[in-house]
């Protein structure tokens, strides 16, 4: 079993739309969405939710209101500025502990602290794990380890052949959590200045990793120039090149419709995204 | 006065509306702060002259062999396991790091030192009237808000500070937004649009930041985000249509409002909208 | 000698998990009586350093040496300052890898054969 982790550093390239559109083409797959802090696959997929759990993040402190004597040294002591008035602001909260062991009058109390939910669910591509992170929760990496844990035992169970997983964006913790240990790392790219800014950065953090990095250019013909670039900069990496997808607005048109790319009818695109697949295939299988 | 600019999806043109409404602001002195720190991007838009730069750290224990004791009290509260005793042996590990302090707070012999731990730097640099701070989060590091602090201490209280934040709606997007006094929400009329757009809203109501939406790559399509703003009473500050020739100028690495002058007008509209909000 | 086998079972049966710190359990293989226990990877829950949680674990119970397939920099540092001898490359169940073990047919780790934050 293998898995693909798509990625693309800054947001709004089409990762989402191209994770799609790659998983109406495989046969026995197990889908993935880490984007936990902003999930958006399942709006494609239309997931229907056979299993909903309950996700934990870190303890988050509580002072006890009686106890508390308000000699303030919990808000001297907070490095994440999370206490204010005596009261924690679970928010700002990191969990580290360090008011509950130094309050004089054993008034902080740890407690449980429910950050969001994931989900297993049925689509026409077939099972798909997914998540959603409550608003400004942290420890979304923690979550994504959760999603790709569900999805590995899915994929045994079903004896299925790949998880294809839409990634986080950015560099950061969840993006760290979503590539660690996944065999390929395709990153979606479009030909902008800004995305190229990004391409060399994720794909520095990709490296970390030893999974196979191979890059897909989306919107290509937006600027045939930066895409010319990007190519200049693949090549200089070492990473190929295996997809060329047209800026078309089925694109947008598919999104508005709920729907991946692939099952609009008469989307130009459709052949550049089949040729992107049997890359990825060749690559991976 | 301070604006931040949010939007749940990456993409949505987040960095175009920072840029140009930076841009069109000619009675005051504009500081554009990209607190995108994982991507930063407007420089990308704004190339000046570069006047200082800062490198930004955060404490982190270094253990004082000759005074440690090895009562295993630092590896007993450090939570992130950042810091632990193995026989005789202490080990930190840098990169699990949360510069919380618990281990040299509660060392009951005083053995644990603070030390510097690069982050990532902060630039300036001057485009005209715009002073650009750009955070940028030295690759390995997953600790956004801290620089984003860091960056938002810039901040010229006296002027205009435009604040051009994260994407999503988690820890480094609230850092963006928390204290500003009002924040623009960068959205598209697709699905992703609005649903992203919910979670950003339940965001910064959540810090009691007034917000407005701008709606880019506006077009015939999907018409749920003008229901939803309507439905919560939400301001709609501006429509940007769906055109190739912005898509055009953003990929080349160009200020829409240098492009297209016409638009220098509109985004000056916009500043004035959000000043009759404030 | 104690030795631990990071596994998804409770058994000698049951296949070995090439993750070290994100393992469920352990099989703790006592040489001197030839008796095993099962224990739980209470390391693998940590949000932050699970191997290194998993390695203190280990020390803890006085383990002299584990059996796994891939180890990252941070746990490799950790069982090393704990004194725990580290083999890898371990397939199959944990009783096979065991049997490999005792022919020395499994590699002794020198260094970390895993990037870090690999044992999701």
């Amino acid at each position: 079993m293998k898995e693909l982790t798509v990625i693309s550093g800054k947001g709004g390239t089409g990762k989402t739309s191209i994770t799609a559109a790659l998983a109406t083409l495989a046969s026995d797959a197990v889908i993935c969405d880490c984007d936990v802090d902003a999930a958006n696959l399942h709006l494609l997929l239309s997931p229907k939710v056979n299993n909903k759990a309950e996700f934990y993040g870190m303890k988050k402190a509580l002072i006890n209101q009686d106890e508390c004597t308000q000699c303030g040294q919990c808000v001297e002591l907070c490095n994440f500025d999370a206490i204010s008035d005596y009261t924690v602001n679970s928010m700002a909260c990191e969990g580290c502990q360090l008011c509950h062991h130094a309050c004089p009058s054993g008034a902080v109390e740890m407690v449980d602290h429910l950050a969001g939910h994931w989900y297993i669910s049925e689509t026409q591509c077939g099972p798909f794990v997914h998540a959603k992170l409550g608003i400004a929760e942290g420890n979304s990496g923690l979550l994504v380890a959760e999603v790709r844990k569900a999805a590995r035992r899915l994929a045994e169970e079903g004896n299925k052949s790949i998880i294809i997983t839409d990634g986080p964006p950015g560099i950061g913790c969840p993006v760290i959590s979503s590539l660690a240990d996944t065999n390929m790392a395709l990153v979606v790219t479009e030909p902008t200045i800004s995305a190229i800014h990004d391409l060399e950065r994720i794909v520095k953090v990709a490296k970390n990793f030893g999974c196979y990095i191979a890059v897909c250019i989306n919107k290509y013909n937006l600027n045939e120039e930066n895409s010319r670039y990007i190519e200049g900069i693949s090549r200089k990496l070492n990473i190929p090149i295996v997809g060329r997808v047209s800026y078309d607005p089925v694109m947008h048109e598919a999104i508005v419709r709920n729907m991946p790319v692939t099952l609009v009818p008469k989307g130009k695109v459709h052949d550049e995204i089949k040729t992107l697949w049997a890359q990825v295939q060749k690559i991976l299988l | 006065m301070r604006i931040s600019i949010a939007s749940g999806k990456g993409g949505t043109g987040k960095t175009l509306v920072a840029t140009n409404l930076a841009l069109s602001i000619s009675d005051q002195p504009v500081h554009l702060l990209d607190c995108d720190v994982e991507e930063p991007n407007a420089h990308v838009f704004l190339q000046g002259d570069h006047i200082d730069q800062q490198v930004v750290h955060l404490p982190i224990p270094k253990v004082n062999q000759a005074k440690c004791q090895q009562c295993s009290k630092c590896s007993d509260v450090c939570v992130f396991n950042a810091i632990a005793l193995f026989d005789k042996i202490i080990l930190t590990f840098d990169d699990l790091c949360h510069s919380c302090g618990a281990c040299w707070h509660l060392c009951p012999h005083n053995a644990i030192e603070k030390i510097d731990k690069e982050i990532g730097a902060i630039d300036k640099t001057k485009v005209d009237n715009i002073t650009l701070i750009t955070g940028k989060l030295k690759i390995g590091n997953h600790a956004s808000p801290p620089l984003i602090k860091k960056v938002k201490g810039q901040c010229n209280d006296g002027g205009i500070n435009i604040l051009d934040g994260p994407p999503g709606s988690s820890c480094p997007a609230m850092e963006a937004v928390e204290g500003t006094d009002y924040c623009v929400m960068v959205t598209e009329p697709t699905p992703f649009g609005l649903n992203d757009l919910r979670l950003a809203v339940d965001m910064v109501t959540a810090l009691g930041v007034p917000c407005g939406v701008v709606i880019n790559r506006d077009g015939p399509g999907n018409v749920g985000v003008l229901d939803y703003c309507r439905e919560k009473g939400i301001k709609l500050l501006m429509q940007i249509p769906m055109d190739d020739r912005i898509a055009k100028s953003y990929a080349k690495g160009t200020p829409l409002v240098k492009e297209e002058p016409a638009y220098r007008d509109k985004f000056n509209q916009l500043y004035q909208v959000i000043l009759g909000e404030v | 000698m104690k030795i631990a086998i990071s596994t998804q079972g409770e058994n000698q049966s049951s296949e070995v998990n090439p993750r070290l710190g994100r393992c469920e359990r352990f099989i703790i293989h006592d040489t001197d009586t030839g008796k095993s226990n099962v224990v739980e990877n209470g390391g693998r829950l940590s949000s932050s350093g699970a191997g290194v949680a998993t390695a203190k674990m280990l020390a803890d119970l006085g383990v002299n040496a584990v059996i796994t397939g891939f180890v990252g920099p941070k746990a490799f540092a950790a069982l090393e300052a704990a004194g725990i001898k580290i083999f890898i490359g371990a397939q199959g169940t944990v009783e096979q890898s065991l049997k490999l073990y005792q022919d020395n047919k499994l590699d002794e780790a020198q260094s970390a054969n895993a990037g870090a934050h690999s044992g999701i």
